[in-house]
């Protein structure tokens, strides 16, 4: 990495702070009461970022497969209660476990094929690309995800009359949830499409913008940058479609009816 | 055609023996809040009972596949169901759900004009006011051509006089064809009028029968 990088010193980070520090007088000046939440996630984020950073080091420093898994199904755990804590509406355990199951299956495969066969990296663990890939593609799949669950939660709720009358009709609970169930993917795969619409536009992404302030020739960034988003989106898609193809079913007994 | 012993649903419904004839007409009757849709929805086996049997041309329910069922036994529900789309894509849904080939436009409007709702095929379903979608909705449950009509409360929203049409097309084509028709119904007058069998529900407990 042939680049020079600035390091921030701590008064430059402090810098950093006094900026949200002057953001909060405005929110308080406006009325707006959510200085709490500002400076709450404000701590939270620095003592995490601390945290992972010395994780980090020391995952970077002794590479070892089993750490590595462990770092993964730490990230995994995480992302799945952070998707059920999100959902405003309560969740059935079946869908709970429907959720687990999905976001576990849909993300791994994505990353091992993405680790394999794209990158085709060596060792296989080598946690300096190992970790930050999987960090991003189990976090946008966390995010398809938990619009994917809303959404296919306050379908059935909602719409439960009309889901009811196609059943009534002899529709099976798929046909019958079919609407809800697309609704649910097309609102989770959403967000994915629209930020590759406007990638390199109207936003240089994460992991571009972090290899370039890291030396990294953009032209490089770029290629690592288009090969992570076909992962992403590849894993959304793949973790919500494993999701609602699953989940639908959540809401029916044996008997095709309706348990909500 | 249906046949109902020791039929217990929570503490809804609480049924000793009744039973519903073949190729006739009954009609269910009873207050508000008396168990008349939780009677419907366990024939069409949207719910199932806790206790007793059901049975249906003398097999037990729980040994009858539920979609199979419904396809056999179509059932209204009290509020129509109107989907995003226009009149046709509505009656349509219905072959889509029981996975039946679909009809011609001409049989569409054969079955709108049997609910006597003169809109076209294109118009727009939601658009629709109440009446006219209680009706659309039945149409669609006409096309389906079941066994058993399972009707709770087709006629609701509709004035006297388009009840009194529509109800009596209805029978007449139930009787014309051979089928079976229960329906709930809040009219005294369409009760007396055009049923076989009455039925009366208070408390979740049948109260009256007539004609059985
Ligand atoms: N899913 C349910 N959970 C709890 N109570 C229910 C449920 N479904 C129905 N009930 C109750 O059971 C009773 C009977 O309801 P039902 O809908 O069968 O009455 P109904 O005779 O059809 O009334 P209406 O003429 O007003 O339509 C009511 O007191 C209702 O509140
Ligand atoms: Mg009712």
């Amino acid at each position: 990495m042939g680049g020079q990088v600035i390091e921030l010193q701590i008064y430059q980070l402090a810098a950093a702070y006094i900026f949200v520090l002057l953001l909060m007088v405005i929110v308080r000046i406006k009325g707006i009461h959510r200085e709490k939440e500002i400076v709450i996630a404000s701590i939270r984020m620095t003592l995490q970022l601390i945290l992972t950073g010395y994780i980090l080091v020391y995952l970077f420093e002794n590479p070892h497969p089993a750490l590595v898994i462990l770092a993964i199904a730490v990230m995994l755990v995480f992302a799945v209660s952070n998707i059920i804590k999100r959902v405003k509406t309560p969740l059935s355990p079946k869908i709970k476990k429907v959720i687990a199951l999905s976001m576990a299956s849909g993300t791994l495969v994505s990353i091992i094929y993405f680790i394999l066969v794209v990158i085709n990296l060596s060792p296989w663990y080598e946690p300096r690309y190992f970790i930050p890939i999987a960090g991003m593609i189990i976090g946008n799949s966390m995010t398809g995800i938990s619009l994917g669950v809303s959404r296919l939660v306050d379908g059935m709720n909602t719409q439960k009359n009309l889901v009811e009358a196609a059943l009534m009709l002899g529709a099976t609970p798929k046909a019958a949830s079919k609407h809800i169930a697309n609704n649910a993917f097309d609102s989770a795969i959403i967000p994915t499409i629209n930020s590759m619409v406007g990638m390199g536009i109207v936003f240089l992404p994460g992991l571009m913008t972090g290899q370039i302030l890291s030396g990294v020739s953009p032209v490089t960034a770029i290629e690592y940058q288009i090969a992570i988003m076909l992962g992403i989106v590849g894993s959304v898609s793949l973790t919500v479609i494993i999701f609602v193809e699953l989940g639908y079913k959540t809401f029916f007994n044996h008997e095709h009816q309706l348990e909500l | 055609m249906y046949c109902l012993e020791g039929v217990k649903y929570r503490d809804i419904l609480a049924i000793d023996s009744l039973c519903f004839p073949t190729n006739k007409i009954t009609s269910v009757v009873g207050e508000s809040g008396s168990g008349k849709t939780t009677l419907l929805r366990l024939l069409n086996k949207l719910i199932s009972n806790d206790e007793g049997t059901i049975l249906f041309n003398g097999t037990s329910l729980r040994d009858i596949d539920s979609i199979l069922l419904r396809r056999k036994v179509v059932m209204l529900s009290q509020l129509p169901a109107i989907f995003p789309g226009s009149v046709k894509d509505n009656l349509l849904l219905g072959f889509t759900f029981a996975d039946k080939p679909p009809v011609d436009d001409e049989k569409l409007y054969e079955a709108l004009k049997m609910v006597h709702l003169s809109k076209e095929l294109s118009g727009n379903a939601e658009t629709l006011s109440g009446g006219e979608k209680q009706r659309l909705a039945l149409a669609r449950v006409i096309l389906m051509e079941p066994d058993v009509f399972l009707l709770d409360e087709p006629s609701s929203a509709l004035d006297d006089e388009t009840e009194q049409l529509i109800i009596e097309k209805l029978v007449r084509h139930t009787r014309e064809t051979g089928k079976t028709l229960i329906m709930v119904t809040h009219s005294k007058k369409v009760a007396r009028e055009f049923s076989d069998v009455i039925i009366e529900l208070k408390n979740g407990r049948v109260v009256g029968k007539e004609g059985v």
